[in-house]
């Protein structure tokens, strides 16, 4: 399986989850895990996705979320699960 | 599962910390390129490196964007061109240069030879070229080996590795010395280091590999930032857990790179590299220690449990560790260095004691332009005293730049930066390079 973390970060308005998560789904990105939090007005969330039913390529996925960071005005970052767990475990 | 806090702890590192993969290094074997025909010899160099590295830059950008990690350069580096080149190196030269470009990256390194006991023909030819090649091409970059502990020091190579870098000043006086930024002097040079300017692909390598150097001295700042004032043993305990998880990317980054072109995974090479970007700097590590400027008593130090907390940390994070591995201290390219000579606390022969307990040696360090030839030499044989004796590996990259003089200020751009003009000792050695010959093994080159 080829997981991904998503993070989001910016300041709460309301449907960020359901914007994001559509999105996900129209490219047949599964969510795994979604730790989501508050601090201050600032929404924070981080989703572990899996990749392999996607038709994209990484590269194209990226690219296709550009629109809700726009429109969400949120920054949104996607990267390969491999460099967190190369990080923190043995 | 990992932690948010882990998660955010990465993206820190590399958002604001400069945490980065400072090169992909594509070593290729170029032995099988020689020919008596200089021309068919340039050609096959040419054709090898566009095939062997045409995925290179395009599979590092891959990485990039699905890592979420910076991959500063992508570089090449060959077989030291003197154990190719059958006759004139310089149709090798401008080849080497053409692919450099053809495939995209941003130096390629192995203009070298290999001379710590001796010159061949092929060797001095080269070396007589070294000036003009680095006047002439772009992404080159040269080194030669002058000195190893198993061979004592060439001091025929050390006399005339002087006078190639002043004519190398000379030829590149325009852009303030930069053909002496391509050029380094080694003691000790190793086969496999991914680091310009003096990465070559050694004999002993296979056909290609993928060296992969790491950096972050900007991370190793920030985690001693939260133990400030407590002792040396937390310090140390602190700069192996980061250096072992910025290794551990290191090897993510080789392997994937490995597994995506085809090409065995070489090593990893655990240093600390520093760039002009504030929050970039090795020197920083070291003020944070405690000292007001790189260069106050307790520099080396400092330096040498740094340098060794670097490696105990990356060791274990890795399969194959190699290269240089340490700490770099470059003066030009780190801004912690730059304003520690500027300010006066670090002189070259601080510098030279400080190399004795680090990865490399005196780097980027710009002289005045009228510093002699012989001094040079003389700069360059202490340097590789200290890797002869020592086992290590030593280097000098000076840049005498013409029509400066001490105090004044070069400015060399991009990863390369800026450097005050630091005074050398004038007093006279020219008999002492004149004498020429080599200087023997040391005792404890004996070992077998």
């Amino acid at each position: 399986m080829t997981k991904a973390l998503i993070s989001v970060t910016g300041l709460d308005s309301t449907g960020i989850i359901a914007r994001v998560a559509t999105k996900l789904s129209e490219m047949n990105i599964n969510i795994l895990d979604i730790t989501q939090t508050i601090l201050g007005g600032y929404f924070t969330m981080m989703m572990v996705v899996d990749l392999d039913g996607a038709h994209l390529r990484f590269d194209e996925i990226d690219q296709e979320l550009q629109p809700v960071r726009d429109e969400l005005k949120m920054t949104i970052h996607i990267q390969r699960m491999d460099i967190f767990d190369a990080m923190h475990r043995i | 599962m990992i932690e948010t806090g882990e998660i955010l702890q990465t993206m820190r590192m590399i958002q604001e910390e400069n945490f980065d993969i400072r090169t992909i290094t594509l070593g290729i074997n170029l032995l099988d390129c020689s020919d008596e025909n200089l021309q068919r010899c340039a050609e096959r160099v040419y054709d090898k490196i566009c095939r062997t590295a045409a995925n290179l830059v395009h599979t590092g950008q891959e990485i990039e964007i699905e890592f979420g990690i910076p991959i500063v350069n992508k570089r090449i580096s060959v077989t030291p061109v003197s154990m190719i080149a059958q006759g004139d190196p310089v149709p090798i030269a401008r080849a080497l240069d053409r692919a450099a470009k053809e495939v995209g990256v941003n130096f390629l390194g192995g203009y070298s030879a290999l001379m710590h006991k001796g010159a061949t023909k092929a060797d001095e030819r080269l070396l007589a070229s070294i000036p003009e090649v680095l006047s002439e091409t772009q992404f080159l970059c040269s080194s030669v080996n002058v000195a190893s502990t198993r061979a004592g020091i060439n001091m025929n190579a050390v006399r005339e590795m002087g006078q190639i870098i002043k004519k190398t000043a000379e030829l590149t006086a325009d852009s303030d010395g930069l053909g002496c930024a391509k050029l380094v002097v080694f003691a000790n040079a190793v086969e496999d280091n991914p680091f310009m300017a003096g990465a070559f692909c050694g004999a002993g390598e296979p056909e290609c590999a993928i060296n992969v150097g790491v950096s972050g001295p900007g991370v190793v700042k920030v985690a001693l930032e939260s133990v400030r004032g407590e002792p040396f043993d937390v310090v140390a305990e602190t700069i192996k857990r980061t250096a072992f998880k910025i290794t551990r990317v290191g090897q993510l980054v080789a392997k994937e790179a490995s597994k995506r072109m085809n090409i065995p995974f070489g090593i990893v090479d655990l240093s600390l590299a520093p760039t002009p970007a504030r929050g970039d700097s090795v020197a920083h590590i070291l003020t944070e220690m405690g000292l007001e400027y790189a260069g106050a008593p307790g520099t080396t130090a400092a330096l040498a449990l740094l340098n060794d907390a670097v490696k105990k940390g990356g060791i274990m994070a890795s399969n194959h560790v190699g290269g240089l591995s340490g700490a770099f201290i470059p003066v030009s390219e780190d801004i912690g260095m730059i304003e520690a000579a500027a300010a006066g606390a670090l002189s070259l022969e601080k510098l030279e004691a400080m190399t004795c307990v680090c990865s490399v040696g005196l780097d980027m360090i710009a002289v005045p332009g009228d510093t002699s030839a012989e001094t040079i030499s003389g700069i360059i044989a202490d340097e590789a005293a200290i890797g002869m004796i020592n086992n290590k590996t030593t280097a000098v990259r000076i840049i005498p730049t013409v029509g400066k003089k001490a105090g004044d200020t070069v400015e060399f751009g991009g990863l390369l930066g800026h450097a005050p003009v630091m005074p050398v000792n004038e007093f006279g050695n020219k008999e002492f390079i004149a004498r020429g010959g080599r200087i023997p093994a040391p005792i404890h080159s004996m070992r077998n």
